[in-house]
């Protein structure tokens, strides 16, 4: 009482039943309107991408010689033909960002997957058998969070070739680390306490223990990370794109488009403007989403 | 404070050498023969190319040829350039104040800007200006720097013509490097024009680098003082009689500000992935544009060498922060 | 005219179904020099009345009430700046947790000598002689050299005496000390109450001491309030209060106290304070309560006269005619029944 007067004890009306926990959680990621709207464009994002051969206009890569950096259709010399204007070769530019939809969704979960699966693993082998094991593979994480993100996976794709693979798989190995720490870190803290004794003492083996008891202990902090690693997936693939070593002309991934438009900022805003909003809002979706699920999942933050 | 020092000293040096290996195991892994990728597509005699093996050492044992690789490095050899034959070390030291110059610009921008709109947005918790300074952050968090660098030459460059579009100074200018940032130097030769030219220059790429450290810290700052604000101590602090403003600025600003100089030292890493992409878009001459330069001439060395010793910066001011941070925590002074 | 008067004084905190009253119509009187007891379990709201007092309650807590006077002001009325005058000055409080009541950042004489500038004025050089000064009335050995120690090197006994020495620094009216003795260790719980109260009787200051344990109160205070789910159920002299409790909460209380025991097993209250989600329509002890009727569960008993004190019950033990009355009102059945399901 005295430290914390918030939990008390009486309130006005006599009222019902607290809530069930998953309805508690969705009462309190309902509250943050952001984490909703996150929810919503991503939603919107994923429909787009599954549906980009139905919806798009045109092809995202076929090119039209008589339309050359088309305005979009509410600017002068724009027409409804090409919404959101064409670039520099006459590609429509929303077919091509509705296409880029689909390869930074794509991007972004194939990332963190492997990046978690990895990631957690190591965790719990670091987490689970302490020793040299631990230290070996602690070591290298924090030297690889030494570097800064981006050049290390910059000296990645120099090693593996540009291309949006390489790109991938260098982004995928840059975020590790954090899933390592979180996993292990869960591991460690979770089998001090009683449920694990509980199991080692039935005689669960070290796997099962691993997989089973530990694993979904600490699934809250990393579907958090994970939601937010996705949209640094999503920003470093479009950094790499734009520094010419992720994915390659003509392919209509964001960060390419942005890199082939910028010689036209004087000439045509749009085609500079548009593919930089699109990753923006996507990565800003992703990151609503995370902290709304942190909030709603952390009881510590709860109030 | 002097054993807390020398403990963190003693981390360093392991991640340093952990950091040589793996730069040193990474490059390696680059396909094809590293004495036929200098010599770049002419070829080579096939003696030449043996001595050339011999004199680099590369018909050692590969743990033999990392022993060179430290004892060079220890030496203060970083290799030469492919491309220039410069030195790396030397092409390095002359751009890295381009660098440092616009780091510590970005940071001091984030941190007036972001520290402040912390504090308040904590203090007026749901006010409308904490949901404002949220949304922005966040915004500026989620940000693609190299398309707000675009967007913003498009606005102040090419619509209103307040800020020149890239470099550093004006061609006309000439200044010679007594520290290397330029802002100093300018003064130092008493050129106004010259010292305007130069700050001019730094606007837009100071707040397209700074953008993401400004969002990081607001953040911070406004949860370190959420969770400061609730803490029995300021609770005594009000039931002292103080005023609001002294409960704020001296009893939580000084405990909240620890967790943020530790956030602060993070972005080092991360200023750094920044000034690569700010670099490369403001043609800003720093380390970040040369090596991107370097990868795309398929300049290993400089690639190698760079990738080193931006390492060892970030170390360096990582264990910088460590010691500030005992600094200001009395706990970690006194119980080390 | 009293140093302190509390009229129908309520704290209440937004929640998911309305607000949540932690303080419920709480009224008292203090005289100057006075020791008065709160016991209460924990959630009882014994220390957010108080911290509404001092205008202290965290956000987002409302406080609300018909009369708060500190010697005649009206301490609602009040601006900001001279509500602050006040509190630390002529009103002062110690907590719980000593060690984190203390700002871990700043050296002991530096948070000392604080207050004595932002009250008195005080230079640094008189402050720092009167902190000496203090920390010695306080029984700190070597008071000068712990000038310059951080909380964290000192101990929970120490940093209570410390944080004593802040609260008397500017000759308060009234202390108010929440579970002081709490956090420390057995040995030193003495020792501090011992020092409050010697404090006490050499300032002739006002004395609230907020404890869960009866035992605290017994040998400290004149008058004890025993406080329930944010309201007051008993208020009587000590001596009196402890011989014959008039309410069956604090008769409850007393038989728990473990020196109460008779060797046997301890005596427990069944079941919990009542939470968000339970609050009782009517006495907010019935479902707990072995005397509860009908008339319990429906009709909340205001706090009235009774004997040498005030009482919240609607049959108070030394009532004669309480069985007749209870039997009357239907009798304990329906409360039984619904004591069984608690426990």
């Amino acid at each position: 009482m005295t430290a914390h007067p918030l939990p008390t004890p009486a309130v006005t009306a006599p009222a019902a039943a607290p809530p069930s926990p998953v309805l508690e959680f969705w009462l309190d990621f309902r509250k943050n309107s952001g984490a909703v709207a996150g929810l919503v464009l991503i939603t919107v994002l994923i429909l787009l991408a599954l549906s980009a051969h139905l919806v798009a206009p045109h092809s995202p890569v076929l090119t039209n010689d008589t339309a050359f950096l088309r305005p979009p259709f509410w600017q002068q010399g724009g027409s409804l033909t090409y919404p959101l204007g064409t670039d520099a070769i006459g590609r429509d530019i929303l077919s091509r960002l509705i296409h880029g939809a689909r390869l930074s969704l794509l991007i972004g979960i194939a990332v963190v997957s492997l990046s978690v699966i990895a990631g957690t693993i190591l965790g719990l082998v670091a987490g689970f058998f302490r020793g040299v094991t631990e230290v070996a593979i602690m070591r290298l994480m924090d030297i690889t969070l030494t570097l800064p993100s981006l050049l290390l996976a910059i000296v990645i794709v120099a090693i593996l070739g540009p291309g949006l693979m390489n790109a991938m798989l260098a982004v995928a190995i840059v975020l590790l680390p954090h899933y390592v720490r979180i996993a292990r870190a869960a591991v460690i803290s979770e089998v001090s306490k009683d449920y694990v004794t509980a199991a080692k003492v039935a005689g669960a083996g070290r796997l099962r223990l691993m997989f089973k008891e530990v694993l979904p202990n600490c699934a809250a902090p990393l579907i958090v990370q994970a939601t937010l690693g996705i949209s640094t997936a999503i920003l470093d693939a479009a950094a790499l794109g734009f520094l010419g070593l992720g994915a390659q002309p003509p392919s209509p991934e964001w960060g390419t488009m942005l890199a082939d438009a910028r010689e036209f900022v004087l000439r045509a805003w749009w085609v500079v403007t548009l593919p930089g909003l699109a990753i923006l809002l996507t990565v800003l979706a992703f990151n609503l989403l995370g902290d709304g699920l942190r909030d709603a999942l952390d009881p510590k933050l709860k109030r | 404070m002097l054993r807390f020092a020398l403990t963190r000293l003693s981390l360093v040096v392991p991640t340093f050498i952990g950091i040589t290996l793996l730069v040193f195991v990474l490059i390696r892994l680059i396909p094809g023969d590293p004495i036929e990728t200098m010599a770049g597509e002419r070829g080579i005699d096939p003696a030449r190319l043996a001595q050339l093996r011999k004199d680099y050492g590369f018909d050692q044992p590969v743990l033999v040829q990392y022993g060179f690789y430290l004892s060079r490095l220890v030496h203060g050899d970083f290799g030469r350039s492919i491309v220039t034959h410069e030195p790396v070390i030397a092409e390095f030291q002359s751009l890295f104040p381009a660098t440092v110059e616009l780091s510590i610009c970005a940071i001091l921008f984030a941190l007036c800007i972001g520290l402040p709109a912390g504090i308040i947005a904590a203090v007026r918790r749901n006010s409308i200006f904490d949901h404002g300074v949220m949304g922005i952050s966040l915004t500026g968090y989620s940000m693609p720097i190299f398309w707000w660098g675009l967007l913003l030459i498009l606005l102040f460059s090419v619509q209103l013509g307040w800020t020149p579009v890239s470099g550093r100074i004006a061609v006309q200018y000439f200044i010679e490097p007594v520290t290397g940032f330029l802002l100093v130097d300018t003064l130092l030769a008493g050129d106004v024009g010259a010292f305007r030219s130069a700050l001019s220059h730094l606007v837009l790429p100071t707040i397209v680098l700074g953008t993401v450290p400004l969002a990081v810290i607001a953040r911070m700052t406004r949860s370190a003082m959420l969770e400061v604000l609730g803490e029995d101590y300021i609770r005594t602090a009000r039931a002292k009689g103080l005023p609001r403003f002294r409960v704020i600025a001296i009893h939580a600003l000084r405990n909240a500000l620890i967790p943020v100089v530790t956030v602060i030292g993070l972005q080092v890493g991360v200023l750094f992935t920044g000034a690569i992409l700010t670099e490369t878009i403001f043609s800003w001459p720093g380390v970040g544009k040369w090596l991107i330069e370097g990868i795309n001439r398929r300049d290993y060395p400089v690639l190698q060498g760079g990738t080193l010793m931006i390492g060892a910066v970030v170390m360096t001011v990582n264990l910088l922060v460590d010691l500030a941070y005992g600094l200001i925590n009395p706990r970690i002074r006194y119980t080390r | 005219m009293p140093l302190l008067e509390i009229e129908n004084l309520s704290v209440a905190f937004p929640s998911r179904n309305g607000m949540l009253r932690a303080v419920d119509g709480v009224s008292m009187t203090l005289d100057k020099g006075e020791v008065l007891g709160i016991v209460g379990e924990s959630g009882s709201g014994k220390s957010v009345g108080m911290l509404a007092l001092m205008g202290l309650v965290p956000h987002p807590g409302r406080v609300e009430a018909d009369r708060l006077r500190f010697e005649g002001k009206d301490l609602q009325r009040l601006s900001e700046r001279e509500r602050r005058a006040l509190t630390g000055k002529d009103v002062a409080m110690i907590f719980q947790e000593p060690t984190t009541s203390l700002n871990p950042s700043f050296t002991i004489g530096y948070q000392l000598a604080e207050t004595l500038r932002i009250h008195e004025g005080m230079d640094r050089k008189a402050a720092r002689r009167r902190v000496i000064e203090l920390l010695e009335q306080v029984g700190i050995p070597a008071a000068e050299s712990r000038l310059s120690a951080y909380p964290h090197q000192l101990s929970g006994g120490m940093n209570q005496r410390v944080m004593i020495a802040m609260a008397i620094a500017c000759n308060p009216k009234l202390l108010i000390a929440d579970e002081p003795t709490t956090a420390l260790d057995v040995t030193i719980q003495a020792q501090i109450l011992d020092l409050l109260l010697s404090l006490q009787r050499d300032r002739g200051m006002a004395l609230i001491l907020i404890t869960h344990n009866m035992g605290v109160v017994s040998d400290t205070t004149e008058r004890v309030a025993v406080m329930y789910a944010g309201q007051i159920m008993e208020m009587r002299p000590t001596q009196s209060l402890l011989e014959s409790p008039q309410h069956p909460y604090t008769a409850a209380l007393l038989a728990a106290r473990p020196e109460a025991s008779d060797g046997g097993r301890l005596a427990t209250i069944p079941g919990v304070v009542p939470g968000a989600y339970d609050r009782p329509r009517g006495c907010l002890f019935s479902p707990r309560c072995a005397y509860a009727t009908p008339l319990s569960d429906e009709l909340r008993p205001d706090l009235r006269p009774w004997r040498d004190g005030l009482i919240r019950c609607h049959y108070p033990l030394g009532d004669s005619t309480r069985e007749a009355r209870r039997a009357a009102d239907g009798g304990d059945s329906a409360a039984a029944n619904r004591r069984e399901a608690v426990s």
